[in-house]
């Protein structure tokens, strides 16, 4: 027998005594279940170690524990206007000041964050797996289907993405929920190109040839092998075009096209603050200093795990 | 042969490469010591073995992680060690040159290759133009290019890999080096190919008597190339012989590399695998067959 | 496997195999009307430098490329262009480079049970055990990702997820020439017993003159997309070749400098 090099270079030499730790580093996984925990531990540990990432990972945390406890966060009913106390600076009563309508600017933009999480995640969930489905098959089959998926694509980015999405808030109404979906349509090609050229290079490796000497299906390949090898790129790059979508939806709130008033979404506020800037800037200062320090933690972590999740790194 | 008195163009003592990043630091290189003269000396040994280091620590192009110690490295009567990055900027090219595996990375992809040759030249030599030229078209010539006014005006990513090497090997022999650093110079070859390369080599450096440091895998190539052969492993030269006593190598591990090669002149059952050792990452190492 | 020559009929047979590639104008013909038989239980090797069409005639029997023209046979019977399941079953192939060829997000027992699955086998678990362990890797690397594995390791996975379906035969394509040569020697050793052991038929491909003489028992010697002579290992060992380019290249394989090394001593 030959095989005398079973004991791997690859293992790491501390040997923890018990716990979850020692379960983590345990030279041999017992189970793929273990095996994949093992991977995501590893993966932390480097994105731990990367200052930013882990700051915007940080803003994003807060950020949804205060939307998820808004209601218990806020001083004060977010819609009661109250004449008396309008344009109010910050101060003790209204910590973040008030707003031309007397609203309570702090407890708004809890509640406002609630919105732009909301918008985030749901132009996400619809995004990325249009995005990756048209991306893997064009590239995979190639062919007519191809050149058909992407001409389709190319339309798409042929408008700038906010003028592209006001046009579909324009046919399809002032809104919410028509904001999520016009700048969901608006933002899928971008994803689509990226998986699809990730595709061209992953058809062409070896192991792809290997499933497909298994005689597996196109479909198998596609869904079983393509697609976990573009997820990485495709969360990076999701998680950049955060901010974008962020601004986005700001933008068509700021427009009057996104979420309409009383809502207290930040683009919605950021507009109807800019009438007294010159005297009241918190109004439109904080909201959109929201906006900024959100979408800037969304570049970050995306930045952060583009060097985590690349391939590249195992 | 008898013992040559005249000082050896490299003469290294101690050397180690250690690489230090956060999570570890490992020794590529531990305690290697040789000499190279005017002669071809081959550095074998398996990936991971220090081999390619050892050839870039001789011009200091260890990556920025890695720190290089010695006892002493010379070259001739430079100290390497003292050098600072100007004096090694006039060693390198001028007095060592290096060939590297492929041709395709080296040769810059925009330029045409008899423009890269004559500025090679002009680099080292104040000469006109013309002198230059003429100068790269017998260099090309002297590699057996055939048809050189042709070649001259080619971009690299029109001529084969054999050719691109030879072209290489002729740009590293323009300015007459006392040493040729070639790391892995034929690996990217085809076998007939290959004997070509190394026919041109072979000749151009004994008749110019250039010192050639030849870093390979191939056991069987160095062993019929080269005139001594230096077989490391995990950072060590484990044997140092000249290439006819291979067969008689001392080191159990040198016997195991000879031994695991299949062999065209006899038929095996099955390949001797090498069993590793662990005491020969320390233990005794040879030179010439004997004890060192 | 004294006698190559039996009268049974072959197991793989390429009638008049031409392969071309690029646009139709400007069509460029790689491998041009190659034959040769291959009889079950036989290794059959094909020699030559890059680009002499040796590994393109490895892609298309294997199913990877459709597009050529001549006939290929299994068991006399003409292979269609697209190959269908059943010679995937029956025919596996291993390729060169074990760092491209396992995928990097799955962990090997995933990288087995794709096969099993696809053609529908029972006992996953079990053959799963069974197969690592033919190849000599033990149950400890049966939930580690490729990354975690050295180059004769992956090598030793890649020839188990092609084996674990029980093929007939196993396509080579330089199974070795990225490894160093002491795992070469380990991976040279393996295709060997298990070639006995499972009744394998081998096509491989390689560069490596004594890496054909080893394992094969008849090389075909390719020089521009043709297969120009056969020869069986002992005539290699011998070098006793008819053409010209074929003593060339044993000559060039044998020895590293024309006129041999004496100049130098």
């Amino acid at each position: 027998m030959t095989d005398k090099a079973i004991t791997s270079p690859a293992i790491p030499t501390a040997q923890p005594t018990a716990g979850l730790g020692a379960w983590l580093r345990a030279p041999v996984p017992t189970s793929p279940f273990h095996a994949r925990m093992q991977q995501f531990w590893l993966q932390w540990r480097r994105l731990r170690a990367n200052g930013s990432a882990l700051f915007g990972l940080c803003v994003i945390v807060f950020l949804l524990i205060a939307a998820t406890f808004a209601p218990l966060l806020a001083t004060h009913d977010i819609f009661e206007q109250n004449l008396a106390t309008r344009l109010l600076a910050p101060s003790t009563e209204h910590w973040l000041g008030t707003d031309e309508l007397g609203r309570d600017v702090y407890s708004r933009l809890l509640f406002g964050a609630r919105i732009t999480l909301y918008i985030a995640l749901l132009t996400t969930v619809i995004v990325a797996p249009i995005g990756l489905i048209v991306g893997t098959t064009a590239g995979y089959l190639g062919g007519w289907v191809d050149t058909v998926l992407m001409r389709i694509v190319d339309v798409f980015l042929a408008f700038p993405n906010l003028i592209l999405a006001l046009a579909f808030v324009a046919a399809l109404g002032p809104g919410i929920e028509n904001a999520i979906i016009a700048i969901s349509l608006a933002s899928w090609p971008p994803i689509a190109r990226l998986a699809r050229a990730e595709t061209l290079t992953i058809r062409k490796s070896d192991y792809i040839a290997a499933v497909r000497l298994q005689g597996a299906s196109s479909l198998r390949i596609i869904f079983g092998h393509i697609m976990p090898m573009c997820i990485p790129s495709v969360v990076v790059r999701v998680t950049l075009n955060m901010a974008a979508i962020i601004l986005t939806a700001a933008g068509l709130g700021f427009l009057g096209l996104g979420a309409q008033p009383p809502s207290p979404e930040w683009g919605t506020m950021l507009s109807s603050g800019r009438e007294f800037v010159m005297t009241s800037w918190w109004i439109a200062a904080i909201p959109g200093t929201a906006i900024l320090i959100t979408s800037l933690a969304f570049n970050l972590l995306g930045d952060g795990l583009r060097d985590v999740l690349d391939p590249r790194h195992g | 042969m008898d013992k040559p008195l005249v000082k050896p163009l490299i003469d290294v003592k101690d050397l180690t490469i250690r690489f230090e990043t956060p999570q570890r630091t490992f020794d590529a290189a531990r305690g290697v010591s040789f000499t190279i003269g005017r002669e071809k000396v081959g550095i074998v040994g398996e990936s991971g073995s220090g081999k390619s280091q050892t050839g870039r620590a001789l011009l200091k192009l260890t990556p920025k992680v890695a720190t290089i110690s010695a006892g002493h490295m010379r070259f001739k009567d430079t100290d390497l060690l003292a050098a600072s990055e100007r004096d090694m900027r006039k060693i390198r090219g001028n007095h060592i040159s290096m060939i590297l595996q492929d041709p395709k990375y080296s040769l810059n992809p925009l330029m045409r290759i008899g423009q890269q040759i004559v500025e090679a030249y002009r680099l080292h030599h104040r000469s006109p133009k013309a002198e230059a030229r003429e100068k790269a078209l017998a260099m090309l010539e002297s590699v057996q290019i055939r048809d050189p006014e042709r070649v001259f005006t080619l971009f690299p990513h029109e001529v084969s890999g054999g050719m691109g090497q030879r072209i290489m090997i002729a740009m590293m022999l323009i300015p007459e080096p006392d040493l040729i650093i070639a790391d892995e110079p034929t690996s990217a070859l085809d076998v007939t190919v290959r004997r070509q390369v190394l026919t041109i080599l072979d000749e151009l450096v004994t008749r110019r008597g250039t010192g050639l440091m030849f870093i390979s895998h191939d056991l069987n190539l160095v062993a019929g190339f080269c005139d001594r052969v230096l077989v490391m492993y995990a950072g060590r030269i484990m044997e140092d012989l000249p290439a006819k006593e291979l067969p008689k190598a001392q080191h159990p591990y040198t016997q195991a590399l000879l031994q695991s090669l299949p062999r065209l002149d006899a038929e095996t059952e099955e390949l001797k695998v090498p069993v590793r050792d662990p005491s020969w990452l320390d233990g005794p190492v040879y030179r010439n067959g004997v004890l060192a | 496997m004294k006698s190559p020559m039996k009268p049974t009929r072959p197991l793989i047979e390429a009638i008049g195999l031409s392969i071309s590639f690029g646009p139709l104008h400007a069509r460029n013909r790689v491998v041009d009307d190659v034959s040769f038989r291959i009889n079950k239980g036989e290794a059959y090797g094909l020699i030559g430098e890059s680009g002499c069409g040796k590994s393109t005639i490895l892609r298309v029997l294997s199913g990877l490329n459709g597009d050529y023209e001549g006939a290929l046979t299994l068991n006399d019977r003409e292979l269609p262009k697209k190959r269908d399941k059943d010679f995937f079953r029956r025919a596996q192939m291993v390729f060169q480079d074990p760092y491209g060829s396992l995928h990097p997000r799955k962990i090997v027992e995933k990288v087995l049970s794709e096969p099993l699955k696809i053609h529908g086998f029972d006992r996953h678990s079990e053959r799963i055990a069974e197969t690592l362990d033919a190849v000599g890797l033990g149950a400890s690397f049966r939930y580690r990702y490729p990354h975690e594995l050295s180059g004769g390791q992956r090598q030793r996975v890649a020839i188990a997820r092609a084996l674990i379906i029980e093929p007939e035969i196993l396509l080579l394509d330089e199974p070795t020439s990225a490894l160093d040569v002491s795992v070469q020697a380990e991976i040279l050793n393996l295709l060997k017993r298990l070639r006995v052991e499972r009744n394998l038929t081998y096509l491989m491909v390689s560069h490596d003159l004594a890496v054909i003489a080893h394992i094969c028992e008849r090389a075909g010697m390719m020089f521009k997309g043709r297969i120009i002579e056969e020869l069986t290992s002992q005539q290699i060992r011998k070098s006793e070749a008819r053409e010209d380019y074929t003593r060339e290249f044993l000559q060039a394989s044998v020895e590293a400098v024309e006129r041999g090394p004496e100049v130098a001593a």
